[in-house]
């Protein structure tokens, strides 16, 4: 499963330069990256989020692939129709490509109002790979909170004020339920090692059946960070155990990237905007402890489900 | 050789399916509409149809699994009634814009609340500004054939737009009547097989479907949707008249039962007409030039050639089993406007009936000719069984 990205680097992206996404932005990235491992010909499906909209201003497309947007809630059913259409021309010799099939919805699209679609298309079995690219919130309609919006986050339907300090919920784990819809393949990762990203991408969509690649992107303008720091934050989201970067192949879960030491919380919290108010005086303490010590038990659960230790 | 079935019409409809043998069917199940998706179930389970049977977790899924397979380049069908409509209402439009040719059995249902499973035309109604052609059926015979009708008049290069097959809910889809089925080879040869343009399948010549267009090019998009509506009052009766060949059976966008010298008229739509026929009959055998207008094709409005329809008419009542809650019942509100435009202006009673499934007796005809004839015509609309 090796890959080399020097390799890759020299193929085209299913998505062209040129698209009117921000700057900075994690989205185009997992795009580029996920992608470029991809080997079949593939037809992308979109939820609306900052990616649709952004990659096909009419009369313009930014993708080199056929492509379909319906709605927002629905990519999941969506991929479904595409996939169950090639499946039953194949089967009647009107087709004889192979061709791949692959979903991307934001956090929003998937963790909240898509749930049901994508469970349904997952429990049905269709050959499909889901990538949700999570910043952690509505960035398209102006950084309101979702249900994978971190504990303590600013959002605009959860700001912190003088009394509420930003999102009070943690957010749900959505890549173990989707695990538990008992699919091939599920995976976990950021924007910090394009290889990891690649990897887990090209295998999701070679495996046949439905697969889910949750990766954490920033959006630089919800998260508050400078452009250019797109894959450190990352970096540090991996690091700070915040986001465990794992894969479940047919039920057996693996740790596929461990921290070499203990980092705080803190240090992915404090470069983002996002987080300021909780560095302010030191009113948050117990929250910053409440955030770390969450941290530690997820992880623990990760840890527990790899059948791994970790001492740092 | 064709064959009689006694049957109903969700099976005359889901009968219609097998043979069309679409190449993807998603469905969710809702009463009245259950039928058809099982009966289907049950062919693929037989192996009697190899489609790709997709039963998706709900109605919304289902419109969409629809949309983006026919967007795909498959042929595609599905049913669905009531608060499943309600639901998919979101991605009715998307289907219109994107030109995708479903066929859709939709067996009329109230919408809540109240709950109610019967009949009414409130779930369809509340779709025909979607961009959908609408094809109101009598009875189950019609269901049937109007089912692989639709298929060659969505798929028309000139229409390519989706079509809604409504009946009655229980009282067609439910009720058992004798039905003839057409052999299997003359309904595949006279739909073919499809023959999609840009298909999201042909990787070769990516297509995007589905882009976001401001305020310079939405408005241009959606006319282009009013002419396909357009095209679809010209390339009907074609289609029809192609499906009279090999069945017999002609079904026009408006059906004028006795309304050629008529003084009264009663335009109606789906299964109420029948009894609304029996009544023109028998007012007939006693010198009362009275008519039926039955209106199949709502969507487009075939206006013009209603405002024909009733030259002779010098008083009408329309049946509406919908309500406009605050304005005026659909049907009505489009009878009178044609009739405006027609520069025809003869009084017209606006009627509600059949809410919920509630009866419809020839006793309620008969009183609204009686009051036609007697001038009894006023801008308020009537309740007809209404108990208040």
């Amino acid at each position: 499963m090796a890959i080399r990205i020097k390799d890759y680097t020299q193929k085209q992206s299913p998505l062209t330069n040129g698209h009117r996404m921000c700057p900075g932005c994690g989205a185009p990235t997992a795009v580029h990256q996920g992608l470029m491992g991809v080997e079949s010909p593939i037809v992308v499906v979109n939820a609306t989020g900052c990616l649709e909209v952004s990659t096909t201003v009419y009369p313009f497309s930014s993708w080199r692939v056929p492509w379909i947007h319906t709605a927002f809630e629905n990519a999941g059913a969506g991929v479904s129709g595409v996939e169950a259409a090639y499946v039953a021309l194949k089967k009647r010799g009107r087709i004889d490509r192979e061709i791949k099939f692959v979903a991307f919805g934001g956090d929003g699209g998937t963790y909240d109002i898509g749930l049901q679609s994508l469970s349904g298309a997952l429990e049905r079995g269709h050959d499909f790979t889901y990538i949700c690219y999570n910043n952690g919130g509505y960035m398209n309609t102006g950084a309101q909170r979702s249900s994978a919006t971190p504990k303590g986050a600013n959002a605009t339907t959860s700001p912190a004020g003088s009394v509420v300090p930003g999102k009070i919920q943690k957010p749900k784990d959505l890549t173990a339920i989707v695990e538990a819809h008992r699919i091939p393949y599920v995976a976990q990762t950021t924007l910090f090692n394009a290889t990891d990203v690649a990897e887990k991408v090209k295998r999701a969509v070679e495996t046949p059946g439905p697969a889910f690649v949750n990766i954490l992107v920033p959006c630089v303008l919800f998260w508050g960070i400078d452009p250019a720091l797109q894959q450190d934050i990352c970096k540090l989201a991996a690091d700070t155990r915040f986001w465990p970067v794992y894969e479940v192949v047919d039920g057996a879960w693996k740790l596929t990237y461990k921290p070499k030491k203990r980092v705080p919380i803190e240090e992915f919290l404090k470069p983002q905007g996002r987080f300021r108010h909780l560095f302010k005086g030191d009113g948050s303490k117990a929250l910053l402890e409440e955030i770390q010590a969450d941290v530690d038990a997820d992880w623990q659960k990760v840890l527990d489900r790899c059948g791994e230790t970790w001492e740092a | 050789m064709p064959r009689r079935e006694i049957t109903s019409g969700n099976w005359a409809f889901a009968e219609a399916m097998r043979q069309i043998n679409p190449d993807v069917v998603a469905a969710y199940p809702i009463t009245p509409s259950t039928d058809i998706p099982m009966k289907f179930a049950e062919f693929v389970a037989n192996g009697k149809v190899d489609t790709n049977f997709v039963t998706v977790e709900s109605e919304h899924s289902a419109i969409t699994a629809c949309v983006t397979a026919a967007a795909a380049g498959a042929r595609v069908m599905t049913a669905s009634s009531a608060n499943g409509v309600a639901l998919m209402h979101e991605i009715f439009p998307i289907a219109g814009c994107f030109r995708t040719p479903i066929v859709f059995g939709l067996v009329n249902r109230s919408i809540g609340a109240p709950i109610n499973i019967h009949c009414d035309h409130s779930d369809s109604m509340a779709e025909r500004d979607a961009g959908w052609v609408h094809l109101y059926c009598e009875d189950a015979q019609e269901a049937y054939d109007t089912a692989i009708l639709a298929v060659r008049l969505a798929e028309h290069k000139d229409v390519l737009s989706p079509v809604f097959v409504c009946q009655d809910g229980f009282i067609t889809s439910h009720g058992f009547e004798p039905v003839e089925i057409l052999d299997d080879a003359t309904v595949k040869a006279f739909v073919g097989e499809r023959d999609a343009d840009f298909p999201l399948l042909d990787v070769d010549h990516p297509v995007t479907y589905g882009s976001f267009a401001m305020a310079e090019y939405y408005f241009e998009i959606k006319r282009q949707q009013v002419e396909a509506m357009k095209n679809v009052l010209k390339v009907y009766d074609g289609v029809a008249k192609e499906y009279e060949a090999l069945s017999g059976r002609f079904y026009p966008k408006l059906e004028r039962y006795r309304t050629e010298d008529a003084d009264f008229t009663v335009v109606v739509m789906s299964s109420a007409s029948g009894v609304v026929k029996d009544v023109v009959d028998e007012l007939r055998e006693q010198g009362i030039k009275a008519g039926c207008l039955r209106v199949r094709m709502f969507r487009p409005f075939p206006a013009e050639e209603l405002a024909t329809a009733l030259g002779s008419s010098k008083a009408i009542a329309v049946l509406d089993r919908a309500l406009s809650i605050g304005g005026t019942a659909p049907l009505a509100a489009e009878v009178k406007s044609a009739l405006y435009d027609s520069g025809k202006h003869v009084p017209v009673q606006s009627c509600v009936y059949g809410l919920g499934g509630r009866d419809f007796f020839p006793q309620y005809a008969r009183e609204l000719f009686a009051d036609l004839s007697a001038g009894k015509v006023s801008r308020e609309e009537r309740y007809l069984g209404l108990l208040e």
